[in-house]
């Protein structure tokens, strides 16, 4: 096709360089200086200003003028663009463009824990010394694809590790040396929390792992330049000489996006996310990050709904996605967050201006749209000198193309790159499409010509007799080959005619089929309009409904995010408070402004909801010492101490665990990190609310905690991992001697005032020894329970609680001595050989011996019903009803010091509160409220309408999507988001194992 | 605490009687009657008698009413207690594994497809101490299940209390067990972000196999010269002496097994797990499909379900006119069996009347086992295996046994447990 060649070909080309540097040893060097103007334009210079009827002028790739009237030097070569709209070429600021193959470090069969590089830091994850231009060779093929789509620079970078270093600005033309291409050779500064294939070292192996790598680099960068660090180490120095570069963070969740700027907050590094998409899943809170973001534009296809079956996989949230998906950036921009776009995770460069159109369909505003495309990412990156308007003195980068952006008809005929012409489809063609009447040598037809993008086509009647036709046009040439009306003659006319520029009638030279020459005409008929139909469905498109945003987005999502207290009167209920008062029959309870406010008789208050409580059972929320819902990874197993992840990083407030555990009684849990490791992560305490965002699910003033974990997981017995220590429980008391001695020196030097460098794993071991942060450890049998009560006694502090501490009843008065707790399993056993000696009585022996005891779930689904595993304590060992049911309640609340907020009902306490229909320690017992802070989060009642809901919602999607995949549209193999409750023992990416 | 002391001397006395080791002994051939008076008795079939007087002798139930004048032998005064005919836990894996974590003691999965003539009851660990944790809970006898493959092999019937399993079996083979073709599948590794449920291709080729597997054993004639072990095995499932147990979740795969069973024209079918059953309801009511409903105490599989699905959905079926009883299977299902009546009470309070409950874990159960003769409810001429409850044994709190008996015999409600309990008990009193 000759459309091909001309893409290939740059028919205009310029001496860049006034002065010469490099020498020409080829033939006599040509200089050449004219100018270029394109003209009678309309010019887009910005997204703020549009010239109709004006010129660009530009010389040596950079812009000389633009304006209506601007002069034009005498060498000028025109190029008239009469009617076309001109705009400045798109940026994309995310890409790995050009960067050669990089190699991956070969598979070992044991996790590795060292780093494979010397010299560097001492993760392999972390490359800041890494550059894109030194991994880079122009790819042209690439490149001419981007230019297709509108591009004109693009923003490279080595997709690979954490900290990937920097990137590098390119123009999409070719040129040696990079003399002309290379823009900027230190853009940006790239992270992903991934790691770098270049290396197999297991650390990190969380979302947790990685925030803390990232705040202890960046500790350590300030040391080393604040010369506390002795060693050498370059990649530190890369960072230093790059870190103020425009920091470029790219995501895969909303949640990330919050993770990673939460870390830059800390250190005063404001982002600029390379978004994912679903950014309105939290658009109050994500709009307080003042980031940039640049959204990807890949929307979820519509799913296969087809089978019936099959459709049962898909989720409400998955649906609803679909739907909002195309709204995101509309959604950001109405709410000021600054958006640009990249192409980043579509299949062709192609697809960005088109699904950029879907979301200006879906109401986002043009301007914005295309400031997204220009000015905007050239601000990300700081290339706003150079790139992404028309103004003077800027890079001559821009698009001649048909229409105004997102009009249907929008073509892209040229793309010129610093003054180069990359012609994609010829700028003057004349459209010659529409219906004609057709005379041939006197005989009437009636002639359609079709065009579609640039392919023009026709269709020739005579009468009701479809004739055969071939149409052809190139250069203004169009030839129309027609078969004989008769067809039993094989006899063909051909028709020819050079177009002229427009005119509603053509004539030319008809060779007819008897090989007579004689004449046409063509003219034009009125069109009449068949968009009618076309708008019709666009119209119905656009006006599929948004179905009512919910947070989380998904089924049984609330309303809204924030909910305030209400004032709720109980009438009439049994109250198991917990307190001394015991169990209260016939009592009123009054919560007011979160809290309980009275608890009484007769109580009443004008302004209260009331509910009556006749008949049924109120008690404290049910509190999880040991729970692994609402977290998006558990384990940081990349080393045999990761004291310094926190799970508050790892919160998932999306969990729909969240809402089964509050449709089971449960207001507090402890999320802990996982027993992958003797020395764990910190916890993140929180209340169930909900639809709150992560950071509002934390504890305000949340007591400090950590994981810690003994035996058969910590040695990796059962999974096979043998190259970490420990590997016995000899080792295991060795890593906590080890390391608490080495806080105990960290703690001295910090106190001599001498300079240390910021450790924040040694300064979480160091809160535990000043009794600061309390120690919940993970433990089963009496001999390593015995040990680290023993090496605790030796560095002065007390372990907290022992959690799962099967054994417990075996040490119980040891325990005792030593004030640790035990929050322990109801009945668990025999499922792996440390817990061969398990009892069910073993809450009963350590509640007898004095010790503070709780119940608690580790798992998914027991925490939906923790008052039966309370209640089994009444079988296994005879306690008493009210001591049962504090192993669910008060204890755990003393265990993690929220005692004086939850735990029980009394006055002044948080209104934390569970409405049974019968005594919460019988099986028959089920919530029918669930309140926290004075906030019905689960309402019997109201989850039956939510379920009728969920239903209509589903079925109002299946039935847009099947309507999507009916009008031809790409539909996407469903995809079910496979529910892990996570465990103790579940890892991440180093071994997956459950219990 | 007053209470505290008692319970312990009480506990010491029962420790002196007992000898202590791993196991506890099996208990003696019934001696002589034993009359259980003044108890609410749960008949298994809905009825309750209250103040009841129930008599067994030799092993076998030989009065069940109010009238004391036919109390006979030892009698046992059970008033304001509850009396329950044996809870059965059906498709368990007691005495296959004893510690998930270690293979050693794992014998649940032979290797190969299609394995009829595998027998669980060979493997049967009767001296297991999770199997002797049953007892105090209720759970006298189990359906003892091999795991895996397309046909997992042959199950028999036991009961907690016995030597060795010769002397446990209550029904030797009693069922072949096969889990069903997957309609749908998940594409790639665990690991991979955007794994796809989509169609499994194979499903139909699957069922197919099956199939002619079938056809092939229905054609087999027993006994022949050219004897096929597999064939052997199945063929009990065309005379009507094993039930066919089909493991299978899905609504679409029911509905493949409800046809499945009508063109190879089984009598006995049973669908074990059955999530979305409740979608096919009426139509396996219609069928003369039995559910063995999976462990009430589960998560939904769907985010967008119903918060109580599983704790509904033995009531969702029997409301259909489905006959339902109730297994536990999966995570740490051997150490959770115990838990059964438990089950039964969550699906009591999702719905089923409480002694409807009852009867999805005896009576129902023996109906689906074919040993509704011999067990599953305190009936004239069955089997006296039933236990003495202080109160609902249903219900943790009230799930306190006093007594069990097993074919008469009044085992023991100790255990390797127990005897931690009460030497760490004793520990601390002294």
């Amino acid at each position: 096709m000759k459309q091909k060649v001309f893409l290939l070909f740059c028919l205009l080309s310029f001496g860049l360089f006034a002065q010469d540097y490099f020498p020409e040893n080829k033939g006599v060097k040509t200089r050449t200086s004219n100018y270029t103007a394109v003209k009678s334009a309309i010019i887009h210079v910005s997204p703020s200003q549009t010239i109709e009827n004006a010129t660009l002028l530009f010389k040596d790739g950079k812009i000389v003028e633009v304006g209506k009237n601007v002069k034009l030097p005498n060498n000028t070569v025109v190029v008239d663009a009469k009617g076309k709209h001109v705009y400045p070429s798109f940026i994309e600021v995310y890409s790995d463009f050009g960067i050669k193959d990089i190699s991956s470090a070969p598979r070992s069969s044991q996790p590795q824990y060292d780093p494979n590089r010397k010299g560097y830091y001492w993760n392999d994850h972390m490359r800041p010394e890494q550059s894109a231009k030194s991994h880079f060779e122009f790819d042209e093929k690439t490149a001419a694809t981007m230019r297709k789509a509108g591009f004109g620079a693009v923003n490279t970078h080595i997709a690979d590790g954490f900290m990937r270093g920097n990137g590098a600005l390119f123009a999409l033309v070719e040129s040696d040396n990079f003399n002309e291409n290379l823009l900027k050779d230190q853009s940006a500064f790239y992270y992903e929390f991934s790691k770098s294939k270049q290396s197999r070292q297991a650390y990190p192996s969380s979302i947790m792992g990685y925030t803390a790598l990232l705040r202890q680099f960046y500790h350590d960068a300030k040391a080393y330049e604040n010369g506390i660090i002795e060693e050498k180490d370059l990649a530190i120095e890369a960072y230093l000489s790059k870190k103020n570069l425009p920091q470029l963070f790219s995501v895969d969740d909303y949640l990330d996006a919050f993770r990673a700027d939460k870390v830059g907050d800390q250190f005063g590094v404001q982002y600029t996310i390379i978004g994912s998409g679903d950014e309105y899943k939290r658009i109050d809170d994500l709009k307080e990050m003042n980031a940039h973001f640049v959204l990807p534009l890949k929307f979820p296809d519509a799913y296969d709904v087809s089978d019936p079956f099959l459709r049962e996989y898909l989720t409400l949230g998955e649906m609803k996605h679909w739907q909002y998906a195309p709204a995101n950036a509309k959604i950001l921009a109405d709410n000021g967050v600054d958006i640009s776009f990249t192409t980043k995770g579509l299949k062709s460069p192609g697809e960005l201006l088109k699904n950029l159109k879907q979301a200006v369909e879906r109401g986002l505003d043009k301007t914005t749209a295309f400031a997204g495309i220009t000015t905007q990412p050239a601000k990300a990156i700081g290339a706003s000198d150079l790139l992404g308007s028309l103004e003077k003195g800027k890079l001559a980068n821009f698009i001649i193309t048909s229409e105004a952006l997102f009009e249907d008809e929008f073509k892209i005929y040229e793309n010129w790159v610093q003054g180069h012409r990359h012609r994609l489809e010829p700028l003057d063609v004349i459209d010659i499409s529409g219906t004609y009447d057709l005379i041939v040598n006197g005989k009437s037809h009636d002639l359609t010509i079709n065009n579609k993008s640039g392919k023009f086509s026709a269709e020739v009647k005579q009468d009701t007799l479809k004739l055969g036709s071939k149409l052809t046009y190139e250069d203004d040439w169009m030839t129309l080959v027609l078969s004989d009306a008769d067809t039993s003659k094989e006899e063909y006319a051909i028709l020819t005619a050079k177009i002229q520029p427009f005119q509603s009638r053509f004539n030319g030279k008809a060779i007819l089929g008897d090989g007579n020459t004689s004449t046409f005409t063509a003219t034009k008929k009125q069109t009449e309009s068949t968009s009618e139909e076309k708008e019709e469905e666009e119209k119905d498109e656009k006006e599929m409904e948004l179905l009512s945003m919910t947070y989380p987005n998904s089924a049984y999502g609330r309303a809204s995010a924030q909910s305030e207290s209400q004032r709720i009167l109980i009438k009439n209920a049994t109250v198991i408070t917990g307190e001394a008062a015991g169990t209260l029959e016939n009592t009123d309870v009054l919560l007011k402004d979160g809290k309980i406010d009275k608890i009484g008789k007769d109580l009443s208050d004008r302004r209260a909801e009331v509910i009556d409580g006749t008949g049924k059972y109120l008690t404290a929320g049910i509190i999880d010492e040991h729970s692994h819902i609402a977290g998006t990874s558990i384990n940081e197993g990349g080393h045999n101490s990761s004291a310094e992840v926190t799970m508050e990083d790892a919160v998932d407030p999306d969990d729909i665990s969240i809402y089964r555990s509050l449709a089971g009684g449960v207001t507090s849990i402890q999320l802990l990190h996982g027993s992958a490791n003797p020395i764990g992560g910190r916890s993140a305490v929180l209340k169930l609310k909900w639809g709150e965002n992560a950071e509002d699910l934390i504890y305000d003033n949340t007591p400090k905690h950590i994981k810690f974990a003994l035996g058969e997981n910590v040695k990796q017995s059962n999974w096979g991992g043998n190259s970490r220590f420990p590997q016995t429980r000899m080792g295991v008391e060795q890593v906590f001697r080890d390391y608490f001695t080495q806080a105990k020196a960290y703690g001295e030097k910090k106190a001599s005032g001498e300079p240390y460098r910021h450790d924040d794993e040694m300064e979480t071991l160091l809160e535990i020894l000043n009794g600061e942060r309390y120690i919940s450890c993970h433990s089963y049998v009496q001999s390593e329970i015995n040990m680290l009560m023993k090496v605790a006694e030796e560095f002065d502090f007390t372990v907290n609680t022992f959690t799962h501490i099967l054994e417990g009843y075996k040490v119980a008065d040891i325990m005792k001595e030593h004030g640790a707790g035990g929050s322990t399993f109801s009945d668990w056993w025999a499922y792996k050989y440390e817990v061969n000696d398990a009892i069910p009585f073993n809450a009963a022996i350590m509640h007898n011996q004095g010790v503070t005891v709780a119940i608690n779930s580790d798992d998914g689904e027991m925490i939906r019903r923790l008052n039966q595993e309370a209640a089994k304590s009444m079988k296994y060992g005879g306690v008493p009803a009210e001591d049962a049911w504090k192993f669910v309640t008060l204890n755990p609340a003393k265990l993690l010091h929220i005692d004086d907020r939850v735990g029980s009902i009394k006055e002044g306490k948080d209104a934390d509160v569970v409405l049974w229909n019968a005594d919460p320690l019988s099986i028959y017992a089920k919530p029918e409220k669930t309140i926290i802070e004075g906030v019905v989060y689960f309402d019997i009642e109201k989850d039956k309408a939510m379920r009728a809901k969920v239903q209509k919602e589903r079925q109002y999607l299946i039935n847009k999507m099947m309507k999507a995949k009916n009008k031809g549209l790409k539909t996407q193999p469903i995809k079910k988001k496979e529910k892990e409750y996570l465990h103790c023992d579940s890892l991440d990416d180093i071994n997956h194992i459950h219990e | 605490m007053n209470y505290k002391h008692l319970l312990t001397s009480c506990i010491v006395a029962i420790a002196m009687v007992l000898t202590s080791q791993a196991q506890q002994t099996p208990a003696p051939e019934q001696s002589q009657a034993i009359s259980i008076v003044g108890a609410t008795a749960h008949i298994g079939n809905t009825e309750v008698i209250e103040n009841s007087v129930v008599v067994f002798e030799d092993g076998k139930i030989i009065y069940v009413g109010t009238d004391k004048s036919q109390a006979k032998g030892q009698e046992i005064d059970a008033n304001g207690k509850h009396v329950y005919p044996g809870f059965i836990a059906p498709n368990a894996t007691l005495g296959l594994v004893e510690i998930d974590a270690v293979a050693a003691t794992n014998d649940e999965d032979e290797l190969g497809k299609m394995l009829p003539h595998v027998r669980s009851l060979i493997a049967y660990n009767a001296e297991s101490k999770i199997v002797e944790s049953m007892r105090p809970n209720g759970v006298l006898m189990g359906q003892i299940t091999p795991q895996g493959g397309r046909i997992s092999g042959t199950s028999s019937v036991v009961q907690f209390d016995a030597w060795n399993w010769e002397d446990a079996v209550i029904k030797e083979d009693d069922a072949i067990h096969m889990n069903w073709p997957r309609g749908f599948r998940r594409s790639g590794n665990w690991y991979d972000a955007d794994r796809v449920w989509e169609k499994n291709k194979e499903y139909t080729s699957e069922i197919d196999e099956v199939t002619a597997y079938m056809n092939n054993a229905k054609a087999y004639v027993p006994g022949s010269k050219d004897t096929d072990l597999e064939f052997e095995a199945m063929a009990g499932l065309f005379d009507g002496s094993k039930a066919l147990f089909i493991h299978v979740e899905g609504e679409k795969e029911i509905r493949d097994v409800i046809s499945f069973k009508n063109k190879m024209n089984l009598d006995r079918v049973t669908i074990v797990g059955g999530y979305h059953a409740h979608k096919v309801a009426k139509e396996l009511a219609a069928n003369d499909i039995s559910v063995l409903v999976q462990r009430t105490h589960l998560n939904p599989n769907f985010e967008d379900d119903d918060y109580d699905l599983p704790y509904k959905l033995p009531k969702l079926l029997s409301d259909a006119g489905v006959l339902v009883a109730l297994e536990g299977s999966g995570r740490m299902e051997r150490m959770n069996s115990r838990n059964l009546p438990f089950y039964a009470g969550t699906a009591a309070a999702f719905g089923v009347d409480k002694e409807l409950a009852v009867q999805m874990i005896t009576l129902n159960t023996a109906k689906i086992l074919g040993m509704e003769n011999q067990i599953g409810s305190l009936e004239v001429g069955k089997d006296a295996t039933l236990f003495v409850s202080e109160g609902d044994a249903l219900d943790m709190k009230g799930n306190i046994i006093n007594h069990a008996y097993i074919q008469g015999r009044d085992v023991s409600l100790e255990s390797h447990q127990t005897e931690l309990y009460e030497r760490y008990s004793n520990k601390y009193q002294d």
